[in-house]
């Protein structure tokens, strides 16, 4: 088991390396000029070109690859261009809100999808897998923007539920943030709902029809011992690897649900920067998603071996 | 002999008087029916079975013949589409039908074992074989933990499962299909049941690997106090487990009675043909026709009025087509549903007629080779470590270092069993894969490895049946369709001509014409196996390469599709190589015999000389293992211990030594064995002389069925 947890980790190692190729080389490609930014239009040739000696930005693109992921690496992530401050408290405090939003969302909708799931392979073909399908698979149409606005609409300024705005400041602990992150928990987990519930209906279906499970009932076994003895185990395999991907996105994908509810998130974060072509900012916050997506795969393939021993022994 | 209708409040015949008290199960009236786009299909009618404790009762019956559907629906598991429409089934006095669901639970979890036909699907992949085994004792015996762990060992041990410490703590995908089967054995005894219903539990095994759950399964038929219910299409595996025998045919019993009457005189046509359809050895070397039962089972919604077998029966008469024929008692314990039970004519003089009537054509001789394969090596290396160097690199040697050729128009018959490489061989051979290693000449020129590398001509030349028609037919191309792309690809017919070919190839194997337009699903596993062979011959091959074509059948149907092997290779003059784990279909339709053991040929020979003694101690125990169908036979007992070793990990030396019943010592330990040459055109693989072989083996082991037949 070991072993594979370290081929593994080995993956993750050459993705993320690729992974920052790519986003560097991404940066260097933006268009518009870092200094006519930061200076202005109307600045001196003299002065921009001092500026770009003092960012560095004119030694050849591998040696600033380099230096860069020495310095990403080691925490030193530079400053950021447009704010002037220091890049990694901002990432890391932006990564800290998307977290909890992430949290929330996932409590959410992972046990509510897999309950409706089961209950819709279980009494498959009836009117209340009908509708749980059904009704799962309209929300997976509606964009997060359209939801959202609803949502807000609704339950922020007509009932007054919660709070129509999700900004929350940089010293907002869990618990007083929770109010402002009801909505937007909602929002997302109303697109991944439909996911969980389709995966785990599917394959509980075609986990039920199996042998094994003729053999446990049987054996003598009532329904709920059959169920919790012998079904999950095996269907929920393929639901907790597409759940366990999904956490990249929750953590670093949400940019639009970030946008309609103003909460400062990692999404926003690399807007922000791409807007003002703040390369050091981009880079930082890319490479964090890219680093949580890497992370949320590798848990997906270890909790995947684990519960599957076909691949755990040979 | 008394032809009183069976009544009702007798206990089950066969029965001593004080048995009727131990009737175990009596199964009366059952009708069963599924219930499917409005309509009702009776998938079992009117079948009444009784069983005693200890005693063995077998359920024969053919695909769709309702066998498991039966077994199933008395102990009232059915599919949500399934319903009992009849009937009472009385399990240790209680009626199964009347008791609430929890009763009935209950009762299957601890009074009934359940022994399924494939062993490696029939427990959950994702939890360890011990503690599924255990699980029946903590929720029906109300053990503790530790308790039912030692239960579950002391079970495996009680089934001969070689170290029982080790296997409990393994996943099912780690054990082989042996061992597999005899965990669910121990998995269904574990609450000490009274009823043991074992459905096809050795179809899906090896028959060296059958023969021993065969053994277990008489052990424990003597020792235990349980009734069981054994189903099976094998007649020759009935006639070494069971007491009794009951046949079912389209959902209904046709005849019933104790086993040795049952295949000395059996009372119903559908019973000798079954019976006549098993093919048989034949020392001499002649061989007839094959006896197969025209026609197919009838749907389900399509049944007969009269009696359901009149259709195929060549004893019909108008009475039997217009009213169903009763099962009435026509001897003692014996009954049967065939009006014109008293003009069946014994199985002796029923193969015997057949066989003079037809006579076997000979092929013509053929000494040009046209197939050759020369020392062909198929190794898989294993993935994974980066860091290995070649040398330690493992690798799975499926095939290692193989010699063997076809003559044109003759048969090479390659028998083996899982884990031999006969299927790595014929894919190397065919082109799928590249072997790793060794040539592969055709026609004196050398095959490239791979299809891709071959001419279109060589392609042609060379075709193949596989063994599950399901898999190699597209399910969405009518039958035609697959039976034209030969033709338009490899032959370059066109149009009208394509048409007529088509035509042409399904009269060839005994298809009407207007198959053409159907679809796969719409036919039977023995027609859509002609259908298979029609694409193969379509192209004209000079060899056909068969992959175990017969395994999916029904053995009525079996005798039909070598007859039409052995037809189209009269007719066309073509070569067979021909795989197959059956040694009896194999010695029917060859001329050369190479038996394979993990992925080396062991021996080699003409084929009534590899089926005689002397043999490789490996093709001695194949033969012994095979079961016959005879009841009056002992038969020997040369068993071969543990599995198959991997083909990661091949034995040094001689590669069976680590089976082998009869190794000698150091010699088969470390020295790969030398050819020798037997009698005739013989040789195998053994550090005994043959000579030695032939004075320690005694007389053919095919010689003890012929003795028993023909009388």
């Amino acid at each position: 088991m070991s072993r594979f947890i370290i081929r593994r980790l080995g993956f993750m190692a050459v993705s993320l390396f690729l992974a920052s190729v790519v986003v560097f080389a991404a940066t260097q490609l933006l268009p518009g000029d870092v200094a006519t930014m930061v200076l202005g239009r109307f600045a001196s040739q003299e002065a921009k070109e001092q500026l770009r000696e003092e960012l560095g930005l004119n030694r050849p693109p591998v040696v600033q690859y380099g230096s860069w992921l020495g310095g990403f690496v080691t925490g030193e992530w530079g400053d950021s261009i447009s704010t002037g401050s220091e890049v990694r408290p901002l990432v890391l405090q932006r990564l800290r809100n998307s977290a909890m939003l992430a949290l929330v969302a996932f409590a959410l909708y992972v046990p509510l999808g897999v309950m409706l799931g089961l209950i819709a392979a279980l009494k498959r073909d009836s009117w209340l897998d009908q509708s749980i399908s059904v009704g799962s698979l309209a929300f997976i149409g509606l964009p997060e923007f359209v939801t959202g606005v609803i949502l807000i609409g609704v339950f922020g300024v007509q009932l007054k539920w919660f709070p129509a705005s999700s900004a929350i400041g940089p010293d907002t602990g869990f618990i007083e943030a929770l109010p402002r992150l009801i909505l937007p928990a909602i929002t997302v987990s109303l697109t991944s709902l439909a996911y969980v519930v389709r995966m785990t209906r599917s394959s509980t279906v075609e986990v039920l029809g199996t042998d094994y499970v003729r053999t446990a009932r049987l054996k003598g076994l009532s329904s709920t011992q059959v169920l919790f003895g012998h079904v999950l185990r095996n269907s929920l395999l393929p639901t907790v690897t597409v759940v366990a991907i999904g956490i990249g996105w929750l953590v670093g994908g949400l940019i639009v649900t970030e946008s309609v509810f103003s909460y400062p998130g990692l999404g926003r974060l690399v807007l922000f920067g791409i807007q003002r072509r703040d390369v050091p900012l981009i880079q930082a916050s890319a490479m964090i998603i890219v680093l949580i997506y890497g992370v949320s795969n590798l848990l997906a393939d270890i909790l995947y071996g684990v519960l599957n021993p076909r691949i755990r022994y040979r | 002999m008394s032809s009183n209708p069976r009544g009702r409040s007798d206990s089950p015949p066969g029965l001593s008087p004080m048995g009727s008290m131990d009737t175990v199960l009596d199964i009366r009236r059952l009708c069963i029916a599924y219930e499917t786009e409005g309509k009702s299909l009776p998938a079992v009618r009117d079948v009444s079975l009784g069983i005693a404790g200890r005693q063995s009762y077998g359920l024969v019956g053919e695909s769709g013949s309702g066998k498991t559907t039966l077994a199933l629906g008395a102990i009232r598991y059915l599919a949500e589409n399934g319903r009992i429409t009849a009937g009472e089934v009385f399990f240790e006095g209680r009626n199964l039908l009347e008791l609430p669901a929890r009763e009935v639970r209950s009762v299957r979890g601890n009074r009934v074992g359940m022994v399924y036909q494939s062993p490696s699907t029939a427990l959950n992949p994702s939890i360890r074989v011990g503690s599924q085994v255990a699980e029946v004792a903590r929720r029906h015996l109300h053990m503790g933990k530790a308790e039912a762990r030692e239960r579950a060992l002391h079970m495996l041990e009680q089934v001969a499962m070689p170290d029982p410490e080790a296997v409990v703590r393994r996943y099912p995908h780690q054990l082989s299909g042996g061992m597999l089967q005899r965990c669910v054995i121990a998995m269904a005894l574990i609450t000490d049941p009274r009823l043991l219903i074992m459905d096809e539990p050795t179809t899906a095994l090896d028959v060296t690997t059958q023969a021993v759950v065969l053994d277990l399964v008489a052990e424990l038929k003597s020792r235990l106090d349980a009734a069981i219910l054994y189903i099976t299409h094998d007649l020759a595996v009935v006639a070494r487990v069971c007491d009794r025998v009951g046949v079912l045919y389209a959902g209904e019993m046709v005849e019933e009675a104790d086993l040795r009457t049952l295949f000395s005189r059996p009372r119903h046509p559908y019973t000798l043909a079954l019976l006549g359809c098993i093919p048989r050895y034949r020392v001499d070397g002649r061989r007839g026709r094959l006896l197969t039962i025209p026609g197919r089972i009838p749907h389900l919604d399509e049944l007969p009025s009269g009696c359901v077998f009149a259709p195929r029966c060549p004893l019909a008469e108008e009475a039997c087509r217009a009213s169903r024929p009763p099962l009435r008692e026509i001897g003692e314990g014996h009954l049967s549903a065939c009006r014109r039970f008293t003009a069946v004519p014994t199985p002796a003089a029923y193969v015997e007629d057949i066989e003079s009537a037809v006579d076997w054509e000979a092929v013509s001789l053929g000494e040009e080779r046209l197939l050759e394969a020369h020392d062909v090596e198929q190794h898989f290396p294993m993935r994974g470590n980066l860091f290995a160097g070649k040398a330690r690199r493992k690798a799975v040697r499926a095939v290692d270092g193989v010699t063997l050729y076809v003559n044109r128009g003759r048969t090479l018959g390659v028998v083996g069993e899982s884990g031999s490489g006969k299927t790595t061989l014929a894919r190397a051979l065919i082109g799928l894969e590249a072997p790793t290693a060794g040539r592969v000449l055709f026609e004196g020129e050398a095959l490239g490895g791979t299809t891709a590398r071959r001419s279109r001509t060589v392609l042609k030349n060379i075709q193949m049946v596989f063994q599950d028609p399901d898999a190699s037919l597209n399910p969405r191309h009518p039958v035609g369709e697959a039976i034209s792309r030969p033709l338009y690809l490899l032959r370059g017919v066109r149009g009208a001509e394509l048409r007529r070919k088509v035509r042409e190839l399904l009269a060839a194997v005994n298809l009407p014409a207007a198959y053409a337009e159907r679809l796969p699903g719409e036919l039977s596993g023995g027609e859509k196996q002609r259908v298979a062979v029609a694409r193969a011959f379509a192209a004209e091959p000079k060899l056909v390469l068969c992959d175990e074509p017969l395994s999916s059948l029904d053995v009525s149907v079996q005798g039909s599709l070598m007859n039409l092997l052995h037809d189209l290779q009269v007719e066309q003059k073509t070569a067979y190589f021909f795989i197959s784990h059956d040694l009896a279909a194999v010695q029917h339709l060859s001329d050369w015999i190479a038996v394979m053991y993990l992925g080396k040929v062991v021996e080699l020979g003409d084929a009534l000389q590899v089926l005689n003694p002397p043999y490789h101690p490996y093709t001695e125990a194949l033969l012994s293992a095979v079961p016959v169908p005879d009841p009056g036979v002992r038969q020997s007992t040369i068993r071969l211990e543990g599995a198959v070793p991997s083909p990661l990990d091949v034995p040094p030396g001689c590669r069976f030594h680590t089976r082998c019943p009869r190794v000698l010592g150091d010699i088969c330990r470390t020295q790969e064995p030398p050819w020798q040459e037997g009698p005739g055109s013989h040789w195998l693989c053994c550090h005994i002389p043959c000579s030695e072989l032939e004075a320690l083996q005694g007389p053919c082991l095919l010689s003890v069925c012929l003795e028993d037949e023909g009388g």
